[in-house]
């Protein structure tokens, strides 16, 4: 393995319990900085819940576990005196269904910055702007900011739930299968939104389809049964991955 | 998915291996009609070649289906790359038996050499057990057995230079051997390619099986794109 990426965010020996289920086993990771790192596995085998731990969305669960680390700059997350507000806008998640508010197109957009209080009312306007144009809406929906954000299509709706995130300025983008419910052309768009994205993001996704993976990820964790059992960069786990389970499941013989 | 997948795949291994057995037969008959002085043999020849250069096209046919169709990844993804690559091979092995018959056919013409062939029968030997231990080793995907095939090309190579010496000693003593003793010089030069081609299908084997690319001396080279 040569990965010598600098690192955003590290779990050390987490291991997950809802109630006695044992969801994720001495999962070590490290997530490297500004680059699309794919978690796959087969259903059931912890990639969301994993995801979910890295902003601590699983403690909206009760009867959920959780011993080990996640560090990020240094700190470790689950530490008592982390703020999950603060947390969670450093660390944005973006869910299977596209979830707008039912608010308008620009209320959406400026509801982070306005409850974090990032910017003045004067700012909000540019803080729009600058968070559509980052997921390209900004052309198609300028003229129409007051409309409400449930008129656009699925796509459209994504790629806001995208800004709405950028308003607040994050370091990590989560992203749990973000195209399951879009068709091909509206994956493809937000595909080459991530893409680009990475620039400036450390971005996160659990994804079903391994060729979405393939496609767009500089790196792969590949979980079965709540293990981490390989993480390369992509381009080793789809031509030679060193774990029987990783070649197996990469090839279709199961999951 | 799977099952469509395995049998394609197994289809496309049984004609790799028929294209394969066809070449081998190219070169027993070019060889054969070259050391015994028989036209039919050399017949045989180009009528394998219209079979090989179909199998050619065939076989990257279904190498292309099979990535467009399947989107294969990790051990299945090299098979199919490594057959595309073999094909190759393949096909430039019947092209090397064609031009040794091609050259047998003219020298049948001319009285035999008195140093009659030379190691030419060695060399032929040599690359005949390289060229079936290499689809072997395909076959059974063994790594252990590519890798003896690898080790035999540098004799094969000696025993070119070998013949080149003679040959130009006999060209230089004796002007009116030059069309035979070239002749010659261009079938050892045939068979030392065959050899090489073994050696690309024995590298191809090893990369398919181990995910190594052994090629130009690389083993032991970290993927620089990793």
């Amino acid at each position: 393995m040569n990965i010598t990426s600098v690192v955003s965010l590290e779990s050390l020996k987490l291991n997950l319990f809802y109630g006695n289920f044992h969801a994720l086993k001495d999962v070590t990771v490290r997530i490297p900085e500004k680059a699309i790192t794919s978690i796959i596995g087969p259903s059931g085998c912890g990639k969301s819940t994993l995801l979910r731990v890295f902003n601590r969305m699983n403690d909206l669960i009760p009867s959920v576990r959780i011993t080990g680390q996640v560090v990020m700059h240094g700190h470790n997350i689950y530490s008592k005196n982390m703020d999950t507000t603060v947390l969670r806008k450093r660390v944005g998640m973006v869910f299977q269904r596209p979830n707008p508010f039912p608010l308008s197109i620009f209320e959406n957009v400026a509801y982070g910055p306005k409850i974090h209080d990032l910017a003045n009312k004067k700012d909000l306007p540019e803080i729009v702007e600058n968070s559509l144009k980052k997921t390209g809406l900004w052309e198609e929906l300028k003229d129409r900011l007051n409309n409400s954000a449930l008129s656009l299509s699925p796509e459209q709706q994504q790629r806001l739930c995208v800004s709405r995130l950028l308003a607040t300025e994050p370091e990590v983008l989560l992203m749990d299968e973000p195209c399951s419910a879009l068709d091909p052309i509206a994956t493809a768009k937000i595909e080459e939104l991530m893409v680009e994205l990475k620039e400036k993001y450390t971005i996160v996704i659990v994804t079903h389809n391994m060729q979405q993976a393939a496609r767009i990820s500089n790196f792969t964790a590949f979980m079965l049964l709540g293990e981490l059992l390989e993480f390369d960069s992509t381009s080793a786990i789809f031509t030679n991955p060193q774990h029987q389970k990783t070649q197996d499941y990469v090839t279709g013989r199961f999951g | 998915m799977r099952r469509q997948f395995e049998e394609a795949e197994g289809e496309l291994k049984n004609k790799i291996l028929s294209m394969g057995s066809l070449a081998e037969e190219m070169i027993h008959s070019a060889i054969q009609g070259l050391a015994e002085r028989k036209r039919e043999p050399l017949q045989k020849v180009t009528t394998n070649e219209d079979e090989v250069n179909r199998l050619h096209i065939d076989i990257d046919n279904r190498c292309v289906n099979l990535i467009a169709l399947h989107q294969p990844a990790a051990t299945d993804l090299r098979f199919i790359i490594a057959a595309i690559k073999i094909n190759s091979d393949l096909e430039r092995i019947g092209d090397q038996a064609v031009n040794i018959s091609q050259t047998a056919a003219l020298l049948l013409d001319h009285p035999q050499l008195e140093k009659k062939l030379l190691n030419i029968p060695r060399m032929t030997e040599l690359a005949q057990s390289m060229f079936k231990d290499s689809l072997d080793s395909f076959v059974k995907k063994d790594v252990a057995l590519a890798r003896t095939v690898l080790a035999r090309d540098a004799e094969e190579d000696q025993l070119k230079s070998e013949a080149f010496n003679e040959l130009m000693q006999l060209m230089q003593s004796d002007a009116s051997t030059i069309q035979r003793a070239l002749g010659l010089i261009l079938i050892a030069r045939n068979l030392e390619r065959i050899a090489d081609h073994a050696t690309n299908i024995a590298e191809d084997v090893i990369f398919m099986t181990l995910g190594k690319d052994i090629r130009h001396h690389a083993e032991g080279v970290k993927d620089a794109n990793s």
